[in-house]
Parts: structure tokens; C-alpha cells; sequence
């Protein structure tokens, strides 16, 4: 059978068209996320006419005079019952422009562990405050956190603006509040928008009620935000996932469309995390250590002169080297030496403590290795007020939703690069041996947060800006 | 150097080199996986993406079809060539055989849906599968947009939506107890119209009903129901012959058509955007039993 489409005309095509954008939104109780998120989507066409339907009747049921947006990003049956979002949700929305994966962080239940997790992927970090409070504790502990995780731009809508009869002053008094704070946590790319997600102000459409704001609508700002060049641009990583030797000549049908190999063919499998690559570029194998040139960058789709971060590939190289799954294909400056004492921030994601002496799993990369905590250096104390940077606390474990300083002994010495550089290979897991349940995300290197305290010892921050 | 080089990736290139990744990871660190297989349009895209990720070596894994033995003969034959196509072989898991001996009884609605979940998990222990792919997307369903990436299934194949462990960065951890198994969701970040659009662009096949034909259909709970073999007409059908394509190809007895016109990909494309019916609301009978009735099939491990 011949299995080809019945139509081929031109269309969507793999290189051209939009581009994806990863968001996670982060707030405290009734800042009304829930409505910004069901705004986004109702705005942008994304939702449809049996879900808008189901939220009408629902909310009819419940008393009130029209469609609750908020109830178009309720999930499970509990958090129906209970008004309340327990887990990461993750919504899609398109424009012509970009396509938009938004984690959805609920503000209260395990703030720590779902903000860390939506931020862990996110480009942008979307924080809300209602305008009639300002910058709250959470404000601070949410974008701490996206500082943190090093997520490349964050915005801060100030919502029911509609409250505060569309008061430019409240606006300029919580964004210069927000300013403060951005710079106390290192975040450099920030910017504000004022907005009522229930009145749809500035959310897709721009609001003739503040006219005394000209930038862009959150939507707007999304559609425009620069996007992953950083990842682009810095060093070439490969986390090799397999090694690739077809053992038969046997070619399927659907492989007459790709390139023809030879017996002896021998490539490495993975997803390139950052950088780009290219033909004869010298690489270096790590931990081991060993040289190489790349060769080729193969896929069924045809070789490729050039690849880039999110791409996943099959590289070849022109020497025979020895390589396994695990090992990292990097590019010759600067890669990351090997070590075995790993020193990081860990965010604590499990219910069990970690205490000094545990012995765990780190899962860095493709490659797990195994790790005993040789000793925990501090507790970030995220109660910290405006202009100030939170400060390392001495204890003796971490319980959940903390954020630690801790040191790992390694049991193979491991090539991970400080996370304030590289996002992907910066980053590790942490699992337990018995399990197999993630414990804890770790962040190797220096904090950017407290980067002068933290890299010689874990004395309280000073008041005042950071590096 | 040429700036535009280094534009970001496309969406469908994102998307396409995120699922290669999840499933490398998965035959690189499980014992037995197995890819979950109909021939329905999401489970073809899935195999595709397997057939590219591991090229030019083969797809390292079996392929498993639950089959209700009320699927649409169209789409059962498209299966088997597909699975030839893509150099493939498939494991069949019959709900029939479990009807005929007694260890599955019909259900007064008719719909043998739910009836798939005991047939799966007999499959996946009997293989000792430890993985097992499946093409279910978050944008399907509220319940299935907590459902990680890896998710966790316990001994009795059961889905814990409260308990599920963080997924972070795209470093997924696939470590489970013996007994236990883990469903493995490579498109989740793909929506309806990606699916389509990545079929266009990447000129795969699909089972002739997902494009316009002319079929004899009767309006039912306001959704078109085909009149054949496993949904005969009652008293009281009105039949008509209307030119439908389905947006999904479940089991006949809980799958509407849609009316449309869409005889190409690209047709469908400009359909599927201009939508207004979510596709599981559209044509799934089995997702209207309860409010919460994905959640609770998945709790009990369907697919």
C-alpha cells in the first residue's frame, strides 16, 4: 500500500510558521489568576462552544449573572468541589504569531513546589498582585523564586485595576514597589501592565479606561517578548541518550523518504539544550574528556548543516570515540569540569525531610548518579521585605517547599554546569533510590539570588543590591 | 553570522523534537515498553515521531491495539498497513475474547469504551510492560491537563491525580516500584490543530473517515451516529445521507460524525480552526456519562 496523503499542496511546514512560547503564571488566592488565564484563552478564540456552554451552566447553577472565566481552567473533581486549584495545569492558546504553553501554578497549596515547577521550563513568568493590595509576601516569594530559576522575563499584571477606578497613581505606586524588588532579586527584564481580567482591560484587547498607559496589553507583551535566543546563544550541550548502530539492513517503508546509511553507521542520539552546532565544529565528550570533530548532523529529514537548542538530532563524529548514554557532548570552551562535589540550591519538593548523611539519586542530564548529602548550609527565608534580599538560615534539614543550600559527595564525578549560565545542564533532580519518588530540584553553582554570601559562606545577605 | 539562523525553532519543530526526546528517553530507560496503537490520528502521529526518533535503526518497541471488536473496519484495515508501513509489529488485546468467556459483560448503553481498561492492564501485566505510550494530549480533556508527561500507574493500574510527583526542566524521571507501570504521554503539549497541521506538513496517512464521505447517519442526543452493524437504526431514526468525517474514531458505538466537507488535510485544518466544538464533545458519547467522566476512567488506568 502506498501510503501517502491523498493531497499535497503547499501548507504548514516543519521550518515555517510560529513559534512556542512556555509561560507559567504565579499569584496568591483571589488575585483572580484563575480569570486572567480564562480571559487569555476566551480571548484568543482558544476556547470552545461545549466548554463555554458547560461554564454558563455551571455558572447559572451557582448564582451568578454571567460566564465565570475562572471555572474554564478548573480541572479535577476535587478542586471543582473545593473552589480551589491543587496541581500544575498546563493550557494552550494560539495566536497567528506564537503559540502559547502556559503552566498554571495555583497560588496556596505547595506555592513552592508548583511555582518551581512552572518556572523550571518557563521564558516568561506571568506574576499577578491584586491592585488594591500591591506587592504581598507571595509577590515576593514567587518572583525569588522565578529569580531563582533564572526564567528570562517576568511580568507583572496588577489586576482588578477596575477596583481602584483605574487609578494610575495605585499603578505607578506598586509598579515602583515591583521595580524595588526586581532589582533587590537580580530580575532585570521586568514590566507591569494594568488590568481587570473580569472586565477584560488590557488583557487582549487594550483598554480605553487607562489611558494614561501605553504599553502593551498582556497578550500584546507575550506576542512580542524576545524569545529563545539565550538559550540559543550560549554553549553547545548534547546529553547523548543513545548510541545509534542499526543492527539490520531492513528498511521500513516510511524510510524510503529518508537518507540511505551504511552498515557501519554510528551516531549519537539527544536533544541539543543549548547552543548550536554545526559541521566540523570541535567537540569535547565529558566527563572523560575526549576530542572530537563533529562529522554530521543527521536526521530522517536529511543532514543538517546546522542545529540549534530544542533540536533533537543524531550526531556523528570523525573519530571513534568512546561514548554512552550519559555522557555530554560539549562544545571545547569552557565546558564544565567534571566533579564530585556538587554544591547547589535545592528547592525540597517531597513531604520526607532531607537531612545531612541521606543518600539519593541525581538525575543530571541522561545520566543518574549516585550522591550522599554531605552537608545542608542554609534555609532561604523568603520573608524578606522590599529592597532587601532574603538571607540563608542555619538549620540541620529541609522540609517541603523549602529552598536550601546543601552539598552533594558524588559517586562518579559528574560534567554540571552552573545553572546561572545553563538552565539545562545547570539543572538536576533529585530521586530517591527506593521510590524512585523526585525529591527535590537542585540548581548547581551559586545562587544568583545571594551570589556574594552564598559562594563563600551562608552568612545572613546584606541589605542592598546584588551582583 | 547569519542572524536568521538562529531564530527560535517552529512550533511544530518544538514540538516534534520534544516528543523524539521523551520517547528515546523512555526505550533507553524502561525494560518493556509497549506504544499504544489504533490507528487513530494522534496514535499515528505518535508512531510516526517513534519511527523518526530511532531511525535509521527500527522502532525498538512492540505496538498494543485494545480492540473493542466494535472499531470501524476502515480504520482496522489502515492499522495493519500502517504498522507495515512503519516497520512495526503490533500485539491485539480483544474485548470480544473477554465478552465471550464471561470475564467482561456488554453494557446496557452499548458502549464497550470503558470495557477497553481490563483488556489493557491484562495486556501490559501479561508483557510485563513497564512503559507504556500513549497518544492522549492535555488539551483533550480538563482532567488529562494535570496529567504529567511520565505518569505513575500503581499495581492495580490506577492514576492518583492528587499525588502525582513534580516533572521539572525536561528531566523525567521514569523510576517505579516493581508491579507498578508508567503511561508515558509524548504529545502532551500538542493541541488538535497541531496534530493537524504536523499531518500536512509531514504528509502522513490516516484512516480514509477522517476526511469527508458520504455515510448514512441519524441524529441522536444531537450528535450524528452512523447506521451500522454495532449501531443499527431504531424506531423512530430518522436516516439520512449526509456528507460526514469523524474528528476521532473510538468505537463505533460512542463515535459521532460530524457533518463537513473536508475531503483534504488542509480542508480539515481550516475546519479544526475554525471549530467550535472541543473534538471530544463533538463526537464522544463516553465523555458525557459525568461531569468528571475522563477523570474517573483514568483514575481506574484507561488510557
Amino acid at each position: 500500500m502506498p501510503l501517502r496523503s491523498p493531497h499535497s499542496p503547499p501548507g504548514p511546514n516543519l521550518t515555517g510558521g510560529r513559534t512556542l512560547l512556555r509561560l507559567a503564571t504565579a499569584g496568591s488566592v483571589d488575585d483572580g489568576k484563575s480569570t486572567l488565564v480564562g480571559r487569555l484563552l476566551f480571548d484568543t478564540n482558544s476556547v470552545l462552544a461545549d466548554t463555554l456552554d458547560h461554564v454558563e451552566q455551571v455558572s447559572k447553577r451557582r448564582g451568578l449573572d454571567r460566564a465565570d472565566l475562572a471555572l474554564l481552567t478548573d480541572g479535577l473533581r476535587a478542586e471543582r468541589e473545593q473552589g480551589i486549584t491543587i496541581d500544575v495545569a498546563y493550557r494552550y492558546f494560539a495566536t497567528p504569531a506564537r503559540k502559547f504553553i502556559l503552566a498554571d501554578c495555583p497560588g496556596h497549596v505547595q506555592y513552592t513546589r508548583n511555582t518551581v515547577t512552572g518556572s523550571s521550563t518557563a521564558d516568561v513568568i506571568v506574576l499577578l498582585v491584586d491592585a488594591r493590595k500591591g506587592v504581598v509576601e507571595q509577590t515576593r516569594r514567587h518572583l525569588a523564586v522565578a529569580s531563582l530559576l533564572r526564567v528570562p522575563h517576568v511580568v507583572l499584571v496588577v489586576n482588578k485595576i477596575d477596583l481602584m477606578n483605574y487609578s494610575e497613581d495605585a499603578f505607578i505606586a506598586i509598579a515602583t514597589d515591583f521595580a524595588l524588588l526586581a532589582r533587590s532579586l537580580g530580575v532585570l527584564e521586568t514590566h507591569c501592565i494594568p488590568v481587570s481580567a473580569t472586565e477584560g482591560d488590557n488583557v487582549v484587547t487594550r483598554s480605553h479606561r487607562t489611558p494614561w498607559y501605553d504599553g502593551p496589553t498582556v497578550l500584546g507583551y507575550l506576542e512580542n517578548v524576545d524569545d529563545t535566543r539565550l538559550a540559543v546563544g550560549a554553549d553547545f550541550r548534547f546529553p547523548v541518550q543513545h548510541v545509534v548502530r542499526p543492527q539490520s539492513a531492513a528498511r521500513a517503508p516510511w524510510a524510503a523518504r529518508a537518507p540511505e546509511v551504511n552498515g557501519d553507521y554510528r551516531g549519537y542520539a539527544g536533544k541539543i539544550e543549548s547552543g548550536r552546532v554545526r559541521p566540523g565544529d570541535e567537540v569535547v565528550v565529558l566527563p572523560r574528556g575526549s576530542h572530537a570533530v563533529v562529522e554530521a548532523i543527521d536526521t530522517p529529514d536529511g543532514p543538517l548543516d546546522l542545529a540549534v537548542a530544542g533540536q533533537s538530532v543524531v550526531i556523528r563524529l570523525g573519530t571513534d570515540v568512546d561514548i554512552s548514554r550519559g555522557d555530554i557532548i560539549a562544545a571545547t570552551d569552557a565546558p564544565p569540569a567534571p566533579i564530585r562535589d556538587l554544591s547547589a540550591t535545592v528547592s525540597w519538593l517531597a513531604e520526607r525531610e532531607l537531612t545531612v548523611g541521606a543518600r539519593v539519586l541525581i538525575q543530571h542530564g541522561t545520566s543518574i548518579t549516585k550522591a550522599k548529602v554531605s552537608s545542608i548550609d542554609g534555609v532561604l527565608d523568603l520573608d524578606f521585605e522590599s529592597g532587601t534580599v532574603p538571607c540563608w538560615r542555619p538549620v540541620t534539614s529541609l522540609a517541603l517547599n523549602d529552598i536550601g543550600r546543601i552539598r552533594l559527595a558524588l559517586a562518579s564525578p559528574l560534567p554540571i554546569d552552573s545553572y546561572r549560565e545553563h538552565r539545562a545542564t545547570g539543572a538536576f533532580i533529585i530521586v530517591d533510590d527506593t521510590d524512585g519518588w523526585t525529591l527535590g530540584a537542585g540548581l548547581a553553582g551559586s545562587t544568583p539570588l545571594t551570589a556574594k554570601s552564598a559562594d563563600t559562606q551562608y552568612q545572613p545577605a546584606q541589605q542592598g543590591k546584588t551582583s | 553570522m547569519n542572524t536568521d539562523q538562529l531564530r527560535p525553532l517552529t512550533e511544530l519543530q518544538a514540538l516534534e523534537s520534544e516528543s523524539i526526546h521523551i520517547i528515546r528517553e523512555v526505550a533507553a530507560t524502561f525494560s518493556s515498553p509497549i506504544m499504544l496503537f489504533s490507528g487513530g490520528k494522534d496514535s499515528v502521529v505518535m508512531v510516526h515521531l517513534a519511527a523518526k526518533a530511532f531511525w535509521p535503526a527500527p522502532i525498538p518497541f512492540q505496538l498494543l491495539h485494545v480492540d473493542t471488536g466494535h472499531n470501524f473496519p476502515e480504520v482496522l484495515q489502515f492499522r495493519d498497513q500502517a504498522v507495515d508501513f512503519y516497520g512495526a509489529s503490533i500485539k491485539i488485546a480483544a474485548v470480544q475474547d473477554y465478552i465471550d468467556d464471561g470475564r467482561l459483560r456488554e453494557r446496557p448503553d452499548g458502549t464497550r469504551n470503558p470495557l477497553q481498561t481490563l483488556p489493557l492492564l491484562d495486556a501490559i501485566t501479561a508483557g510485563r510492560h513497564d512503559a507504556v505510550f500513549g497518544g492522549g494530549r492535555r488539551d483533550e480533556e480538563r482532567a488529562r491537563a494535570k496529567e504529567r508527561v511520565f505518569s505513575m500507574r500503581d499495581e492495580f493500574g490506577q492514576w492518583e491525580p492528587r499525588n502525582q510527583r513534580p516533572e521539572l526542566w525536561s528531566l523525567y524521571n521514569g523510576r517505579h516500584l516493581p508491579g507498578e507501570h508508567v503511561r508515558i504521554f509524548p504529545l502532551s503539549n500538542w493541541t488538535e490543530l497541531d496534530v493537524w497541521d504536523y499531518i500536512a506538513a509531514e504528509k502522513i496517512n490516516l484512516p480514509p473517515i477522517y476526511y469527508a464521505h458520504e455515510r448514512e447517519v441519524t441524529l441522536r442526543d444531537g450528535m450524528w451516529i452512523a447506521i451500522t452493524e454495532v449501531t443499527p437504526a431504531r424506531a423512530g431514526d430518522v436516516v439520512e445521507v449526509h456528507s460526514v468525517r469523524y474528528r476521532t474514531v473510538g468505537d463505533m458505538s460512542c463515535t459521532a460524525a460530524i457533518l463537513s466537507a473536508a475531503s483534504t488535510v488542509h480542508d480539515v485544518i481550516t475546519e479544526v480552526g475554525l471549530s467550535q466544538l472541543t473534538e471530544r464533545g463533538a463526537t464522544r458519547a463516553d465523555d458525557r456519562l459525568s461531569e468528571a467522566a475522563m477523570e474517573d476512567r483514568k483514575r481506574e488506568g484507561y488510557f
